[in-house]
C-alpha cells in the first residue's frame, strides 16, 4: 500500500512518439513525485512485465490502438495473470463510445480516458487520473468497483 | 457453485488484530479507530513478528504522529460513513473536530498538506464507496441508499457518483454484473 505522498510508479504504453511525449510532459509538469517508465509498444510492455523480478508498477496506461499488441490485448492477458492484480490499469483512446468505455470496464480496466487534443486538458485529465489513484491506492478502495471514466 | 459475500471490513480487521495479538501472546487493548493499547512492553523480534503478521492482510502498523493523526481522520470518517442506519445529520466537520479534539481548521490542513486530497474530497470519495457496495447487494433503490447516505435527493446521489466515476449508477451497476457473468462462464 502507498502512503502518505510517496511517489507512484508509472508505465506507459503508445506507439506514437508524439503521443508518449505528451502523456509524459503533462505528468512532469504536476507537483507530484512520480517514477515514469515509457514503452514503445504493447509487446515491448508486456515482454518487460513477464519478467518476475521487477517491481511492479501502481498503474498503467495503455494507448488502445497499438501495432503488434493492442492495448486491449495487453489488458486481457495482464488481468488474467493474479501477479498483477493490484495494478490499476488505465485505457486510452479517442473513443467516447459508451460500449467501447464499458467493455474495457467489463475485462478489467479500472479508468478509461477519452484522449483530449489540447495540451492544458490533457493536463487537468492526467492529474485528476492520478489523484484517484492515489485514492484507491492509500485508501484501500475495493479493487472490484474501482472505474473512473473521463 | 459462485457465492457472494457481505462483509463488514471493520470488524473483519478488530477480529484479525486480536487473533494475532493472542498468538503472539501480546496483552492488549483494542481501542476505537484503529488504535490498540499495549499493556507490557514487547522484544524487537515480536514486534517485527506482528508487523510482518499484519502486513499479509494490508493493516500497517503506523509510526510518526502526523500520519496517525490522518489515519484517524481516515477511520473517523469511514467509521461514521458505514455506521448501519442512516447517517446522523450532525456535519462531519463536527463529528471529526469533537472525536479527535482539535479545530476542523487544523485538520483539514494537515490532511491536504499530507494527502493529495482534502478531507472534503475524501468524504466524497467514501460516501460513493459505500453507495457502490449497496447498489451492488441491490437490496436498496437508489432513492434509498440517497437517503442512507444523506444526500438530498437521488438526482444529487446520481450526480456525485457520475462525478468521481464518470459513470451513471446503472451504467456502473451493468458493468459489475456483466463482469460477474463474465467471471462465472469461465469457472
Amino acid at each position: 500500500m502507498i502512503s502518505h505522498k510517496d511517489s507512484m510508479r508509472i508505465l506507459i504504453a503508445d506507439d506514437d512518439e508524439d503521443d508518449r511525449a505528451f502523456f509524459s510532459d503533462a505528468m512532469m509538469e504536476l507537483k507530484m513525485n512520480n517514477e515514469l517508465t515509457l514503452f514503445n509498444d504493447g509487446k515491448e510492455l508486456m515482454d518487460y512485465l513477464a519478467n518476475p523480478d521487477i517491481i511492479l508498477p501502481h498503474l498503467l496506461f495503455l494507448d488502445l490502438n497499438m501495432p503488434r499488441k493492442s492495448g486491449f490485448e495487453c489488458l486481457k492477458e495482464i488481468r488474467s495473470d493474479l501477479r498483477f492484480k493490484e495494478v490499476s490499469i488505465a485505457i486510452y483512446s479517442t473513443s467516447s463510445s459508451e460500449k467501447d468505455i464499458e467493455e474495457t470496464f467489463v475485462e478489467g480496466a479500472n479508468i478509461y480516458i477519452n484522449k483530449p487534443n489540447d495540451f492544458s486538458k490533457l493536463k487537468k485529465v492526467v492529474k485528476e487520473v492520478l489523484n484517484i489513484n492515489w485514492q484507491f491506492h492509500s485508501s484501500g478502495l475495493n479493487r472490484e468497483t474501482f472505474f473512473f471514466s473521463i | 457453485m459462485k457465492l457472494y459475500i457481505k462483509y463488514d471490513g471493520i470488524v473483519a480487521c478488530r477480529v484479525i488484530l486480536q487473533e494475532q495479538l493472542e498468538r503472539l501472546e501480546i496483552k492488549h487493548k483494542l481501542l476505537d479507530l484503529g488504535e490498540i493499547e499495549i499493556s507490557d512492553s514487547v522484544s524487537d523480534e515480536c514486534f517485527a513478528e506482528l508487523q510482518a503478521a499484519l502486513n499479509r492482510y494490508s493493516i500497517f502498523i503506523v509510526n510518526n504522529e502526523k500520519s496517525q493523526l490522518i489515519q484517524k481522520i481516515k477511520d473517523t470518517i469511514v467509521e461514521m460513513i458505514y455506521q448501519n442506519d442512516k447517517l446522523p445529520a450532525i456535519t462531519i466537520s463536527q463529528y471529526l473536530s469533537e472525536k479527535l479534539n482539535f479545530s476542523y481548521g487544523y485538520l483539514t490542513n494537515i490532511f491536504s498538506e499530507n494527502t493529495y486530497s482534502s478531507i472534503e474530497n475524501f468524504i466524497i470519495i467514501q460516501k460513493i464507496e459505500r453507495a457502490k457496495k449497496l447498489i451492488i447487494e441491490d437490496q436498496l433503490t437508489l432513492t434509498e441508499v440517497s437517503y442512507k447516505l444523506n444526500y438530498s435527493s437521488v438526482a444529487y446521489l446520481s450526480s456525485q457518483f457520475k462525478k468521481v466515476t464518470g459513470l451513471t449508477p446503472s451504467a456502473f451497476k451493468r458493468i459489475v454484473d456483466k463482469r460477474r457473468s463474465l467471471s462465472n462462464n469461465n469457472l
